[in-house]
């Protein structure tokens, strides 16, 4: 059998435990693949040997019928996630060479669930981005181009060497995480499913830190099933992250029945954005009458202090940024500068971070700084902490009306060109996430599907927002939008 | 609120992040732009409204307060950039 790296997780799955196919020539077929996919810069640090050996004691595993849901399925790994005697920079120069002597929960979870890891995925830099231009590794490539334009696009960032590598059939499936949309909107850009499950469902232990009271880690997959797969293997309960919640982990695929009869669905007016493309406009449209063909009820709501999403998100996590990376100081891991004569510490701390932070990063860092700085705490990052609780209010009440999921656009646009921004303010970039960003600062759990494409053959993808703790209830609404949608187009292999 | 170049110069000296001298124009520019954005939050009545300390309503779980993990010098010191007898070397920090 040819192109298994084309398959999904629950069709590699079920091949695997009928004995069809063996998960070394499943691995094989997707390092092959890698080899091959240079240009799109997805995979950054390969462990093909890793894999291998993974993926031997998998089919051991199976043939002794002891084979949870993940069992040698191959996938690839975000940078931000710590991989145990594998390079991990969160796509900084800082942190180059560091290698960590411990492996993250979630990707810990994966492998006692049978995955096979490939190898380390390209991102924005300390998940700092939205189009994966700010990664000390280059630019990630979007499989997808714009009809014949040869014009290299971004798959989105900071997910984006996750979703490229899984749009291009480079691995099965993908870890992403998610602090603004960064799972979502590269999802969006692609063509792929990427959930990012409720605050706390996904251990934060041994991710990177960017902000810690907006990051989750969740999957990027091909399918809804396969993230609903993927979730359960990745969450649960973790002591030693202290706000990751003590609750059952439901099975996810089995609450998947496609039924959404009598379900309500809200459609909030503050999502029309003024110049929103006509495009997403109609796409949004498409998804309402889809859901409602498939018996849901839809319902307008109000989200009054959408409009303020954004600019609360630009105190809080750049706030809590400044915070978590105090810790690249030159001293316990990662770069150092070389000094000067006469150099003292002080020095040493800021060429280090000069040297090793890029130009994002720095910024994000420094307006953290000033937001906690004497003086400006309360009319900045109080107010937004205050404005923040407004927001997750603003969900609270839609829900307490009954609501049971929310339908909006995941991103304002289709992939633009890798570069296009550059001359834009940084504001304008911010942008991108402005249908995301307010789940982030709700906690809520969140899924990008892909329904359509633009006039250029671009995917495009519709947000479902659900209830606190009920992933399984999104994933089946997602999942009937994902039947209805019939979205099956892929990139065309230029790479 | 316009922040100025000796602004910029302090934000960056409290980040321990060094900035040359004539790159601290573009970067107060820059502050600016996103502080200029950051603005809005101001049209808000936040009147009687707590700040936010925890998305989800769950009080942090408590636990025995002991040693769980130790006797990992090794590790703890095999990224270090400068590592010596089994201490972080840092340039000296007291004359």
């Amino acid at each position: 059998m040819t192109d298994l790296n084309k398959l999904t997780l629950a069709g590699a799955r079920d091949k695997l435990r009928a004995k069809e196919i063996t998960s070394v020539e499943l691995t094989e077929a997707c390092l092959a693949e890698i080899e091959k996919s240079g240009e799109l810069n997805a995979f950054v640090h390969n462990t093909p040997e890793g894999a291998l050996s993974q993926a031997k004691a998998a089919d051991a595993r199976l043939a002794q019928g002891d084979a949870p849901a993940m069992t040698g399925l191959p996938i690839g790994i975000k940078d931000l996630f710590c991989t145990k005697g594998v390079p991990t920079q969160a796509a900084s120069g800082i942190l180059k060479g560091f290698v960590p002597e411990y492996e993250s929960t979630v990707s810990q979870n994966l492998f006692d669930n049978g995955a096979v890891m490939l190898g380390k995925l390209n991102m924005d830099e300390f998940a700092m981005g939205s189009s994966n231009e700010t990664s000390v590794y280059g630019n990630a490539v979007n499989p997808w181009r714009r009809g014949n334009d040869d014009a290299p696009l971004t798959p989105g960032g900071s997910s984006g060497g996750s979703a490229a590598a899984v749009a291009a059939d480079l691995c099965l499936a993908a870890t992403g995480t998610d602090t603004g949309g960064s799972i979502r909107q590269p999802a969006a850009f692609t063509g792929t499913v990427g959930i990012k499950p409720t605050y706390g469902r996904c251990s934060r232990w041994g991710v990177v830190a960017f902000a810690s009271s907006l990051d989750q880690a969740g999957p990027m997959t091909k399918t809804v099933r396969d993230a609903a797969i993927m979730l359960e293997a990745m969450a649960g309960h973790d002591a030693k992250d202290s706000t990751s919640a003590d609750l059952a982990v439901p099975n996810f695929e089995a609450m998947l029945t496609g039924d959404i009869k009598g379900k309500k669905i809200g459609i909030p007016k503050e999502y029309h954005m003024d110049g929103m493309p006509e495009e997403i406009e109609k796409l949004w449209q498409n998804g309402t009458d889809m859901l409602k063909a498939a018996g849901a009820e839809i319902v307008d709501i109000s989200l009054p202090h959408t409009k303020y999403a954004l600019p609360a998100y630009y105190v809080i996590a750049p706030a809590e940024a400044s915070s978590n990376l105090a810790r690249y100081d030159g001293v316990r891991y990662g770069h150092r500068a070389t000094l000067a004569q006469g150099d003292g510490i002080t020095e040493m701390y800021e060429k280090t971070r000069a040297e090793g932070f890029g130009h994002e990063v720095k910024n994000r860092v420094m307006i953290g700084t000033y937001v906690l700085s004497a003086g400006f705490y309360d009319a900045y990052y109080n107010r937004a902490r205050r404005v923040r609780a407004l927001i997750k209010k603003d969900f609270d009440d839609v829900f307490a009306s009954g609501v049971d999921a929310i339908l909006t656009p995941a991103t304002p646009s289709a992939a633009f060109g890798l570069g296009e921004m550059n001359d834009a303010d940084p504001v304008k970039m911010y942008l991108n996430d402005v249908f995301t960003v307010t789940v982030n600062l709700a906690g809520l759990p969140g899924i990008s599907v892909p329904t359509g494409t633009d006039a250029q053959g671009l995917p495009l993808g519709l947000q479902l927002i659900g209830r606190p703790w009920e992933e399984g209830d999104l994933l089946n609404t997602a999942y009937a939008l994902e039947n209805a949608a019939g979205f099956v187009a892929k990139p065309n292999k230029w790479w | 609120m316009s922040i100025d170049k000796d602004t910029a110069a302090r934000v960056a000296k409290l980040a321990r992040i060094k900035v040359e001298e004539d790159a601290l124009p573009a970067l107060a520019q820059e502050f600016n732009t996103i502080l200029g954005f950051i603005e809005q939050l101001n049209e808000v009545d936040v009147e009687g409204v707590e700040p936010m300390t925890s998305v989800t309503p769950q009080r942090l779980k408590r636990r025995v307060d002991e040693i769980t993990d130790g006797d990992q010098q090794e590790k703890v010191l095999s990224n270090a950039p400068d590592a010596r007898e089994g201490f972080f070397a840092v340039p000296k920090v007291v004359e």
